[in-house]
């Protein structure tokens, strides 16, 4: 964890670790491993919340809890830029990291690969992998996305590949 | 290789298309070139390698080829070879077998188009693997080998989870993000490593470690490793399906300083799959019947060498073990690791066994309550 804000730190900190180690494959424990991810999502949005620092919304997009979709949002000199999120549950998980998706952003940064996948090689595999079956998808979500919203979305809005909603509207009525 | 189902003979005429190939025969290379015939291979991920992969085995006149690719050929793939600039948006798998179908019609070409890292995809992967339509009389699988030509972990440890579970022998193969240096890898469940049973591990590579990665580029690649790896995967598929040569474990390829090293791995005893745990135990169950045949082979080779100490005398009653025997390795732990670094696992022998789960509630109830919770709180 060197590198890491103090903010992402104690954040971290504070959301529950996952026990079962089990994927969609796993019948019944699956179901446990799911509880697990509710609750740590159920602990992250509601910190988030109070500490006003609110920036996605997820849920499972089946019954399985196999495939999640959802919103991010990243705010950038006061504008707020707001883009789909989904992922789908690997069949190796937890044992790889769900592939987080902005379908929206497909094509226009290279810290992506095909189909709108953030880059999370470097700043987050590995740390998924030593903390198998620990982490789940609410610390995909506050150390593989967040970061990575934080990096590239300013430099998407600077160089002008990401517009603002009003922006976008505005230009279309000149 | 117009004719359709042509025979394989060794006439050299330059209408045979398969005369050179089999004078490997008559040059006492391979036995029986014509059983490329009846194999089936599966190929996963029809990129830079597995495309020029498909083709080799294509041109070798392999029985039939299974492709696996989920994603669209695109003007940035115009680096590595295969696909040309007209089937810009073709998906990989049709490309493939349109350019394939028409190299050599004798194969017989499956394509599926889809990814087999999600829980659908996986499920057509291991029933297209299981499917024995093509060699009702084969033991095991309906394929003879697997070859993996992804580009990712998650695909990797996919295609491990599917081969141990089916016991099926598959191969690795893969390319560095910096394209200077690759390597191959014959995995047999139960005998060697599973890629599982090692981490990966950041390995010398010559090159400084901060220039791995630089600012808004994800990989680089050329069509000289592509091609290179490519070659050393058909060539080692080649050897283990016909039976000829050396078949190798690993063998890998750094393009800087022309290094191939090799070696071999061992599974892991505390590996984290539990299908490659089973056919651990499988391997060693069927030790006594692999050593009585071993041992056959090795009565018929030395019937006429007879059989005499090497050394009159043994002073310090040296004697010679088999390092097979699972139960006389001995577990080393280092005692000192720098700060911060813990032992990830346990240090006895026995993997840390899964935490019972303890609740008495009905779980299908639990998670629904669960479920409407981050429902109201996603609601505002």
């Amino acid at each position: 964890m060197e590198g890491w804000d103090p903010t992402t730190k104690s954040t971290l900190t504070q959301i529950p670790l996952l026990t079962i180690k089990a994927g969609p494959r796993d019948g019944a424990t699956w179901t446990q491993r799911l509880k697990e991810e509710y609750k740590a999502l159920i602990t992250y949005t509601t910190m988030n919340k109070k500490n006003d620092n609110d920036w996605f919304r997820i849920s499972a997009a089946n019954p399985e809890g196999t495939r999640w979709t959802g919103k991010c949002w990243y705010v950038h000199n006061l504008l707020k830029y707001e883009f789909d999120l989904q992922f789908d549950i690997p069949v190796t998980y937890p044992a790889t990291a769900p592939e987080l998706e902005l379908p929206q952003l497909d094509g226009k940064t290279e810290k992506m690969y095909r189909g709108g996948k953030i880059c999370l090689t470097v700043h987050f595999k590995p740390l998924w992998a030593k903390n198998c079956p620990r982490f789940g998808i609410a610390h995909a979500l506050c150390l593989g996305l967040a970061p990575w919203l934080a990096a590239e979305i300013p430099v998407l809005v600077d160089s002008g590949m990401v517009k603002h909603k009003d922006d976008a509207a505005s230009s279309v009525e000149v | 290789m117009a004719s359709v189902e042509a025979e394989m003979t060794d006439n050299s005429k330059a209408s045979n298309p398969y005369s050179r190939l089999m004078a490997l025969q008559r040059m006492g290379i391979v036995h029986n070139y014509e059983k490329i015939r009846e194999y089936s291979v599966a190929i996963v991920g029809i990129g830079g390698v597995g495309s020029v992969a498909a083709e080799m085995l294509t041109r070798c006149g392999i029985g039939r080829l299974l492709l696996y690719d989920y994603d669209k050929v695109e003007l940035a793939n115009m680096n590595r070879m295969f696909f040309l600039p007209n089937q810009v948006g073709m998906t990989k798998t049709d490309a493939a077998v349109q350019t394939l179908s028409n190299i050599n019609p004798d194969v017989v070409l499956e394509s599926f188009t889809l990814n087999i890292t999600t829980v659908d995809g996986f499920e057509t992967f291991m029933s297209s693997l299981k499917n024995k339509s093509f060699n009702p009389n084969s033991e095991g699988t309906g394929v003879d080998l697997v070859l993996s030509c992804v580009d990712n972990y998650e695909a990797r440890m996919v295609v491990n989870q599917a081969c141990n579970e089916l016991n099926q022998v598959w191969m690795e193969s893969g390319v560095s993000e910096n394209a200077v240096s690759g390597h191959i890898q014959l995995l047999i469940p139960g005998e060697t490593a599973c890629f599982a049973c090692v981490p990966p591990l950041v390995v010398a590579s010559g090159i400084d470690e901060r220039t791995l990665k630089r600012d808004g580029v994800c990989a680089a690649s050329l069509p000289t490793t592509m091609g290179i790896v490519a070659g050393l995967l058909v060539q080692n598929t080649l050897k283990y399906l016909l039976n000829f040569g050396d078949v190798s474990r690993y063998l890998g390829y750094n393009a800087l300083k022309d290094f191939f090293p090799t070696m071999e791995m061992k599974p892991n005893t505390q590996c984290s799959n539990a299908a490659c745990m089973e056919r651990q135990k499988e391997y060693i169950l069927a030790k006594p019947s692999r050593d009585a045949a071993a041992k056959a082979k090795m009565d018929a080779d030395s019937l006429v060498a007879e059989e005499f100490p090497i050394h009159s005398e043994n002073e310090w009653n040296i004697s010679v073990v088999d390092d097979d025997e699972p139960d006389k390795v001995s577990t080393i732990t280092s005692g000192s690791l720098p700060v911060g670094i813990m032992h990830e696992l346990p240090s006895a022998d026995k993997f840390e066994s899964d935490p019972a789960p303890a609740e008495t509630s009905n779980p299908i109830d639990d998670l629904e309550d669960l479920r409407k919770q981050l429902d109201a709180l996603n609601a505002d």
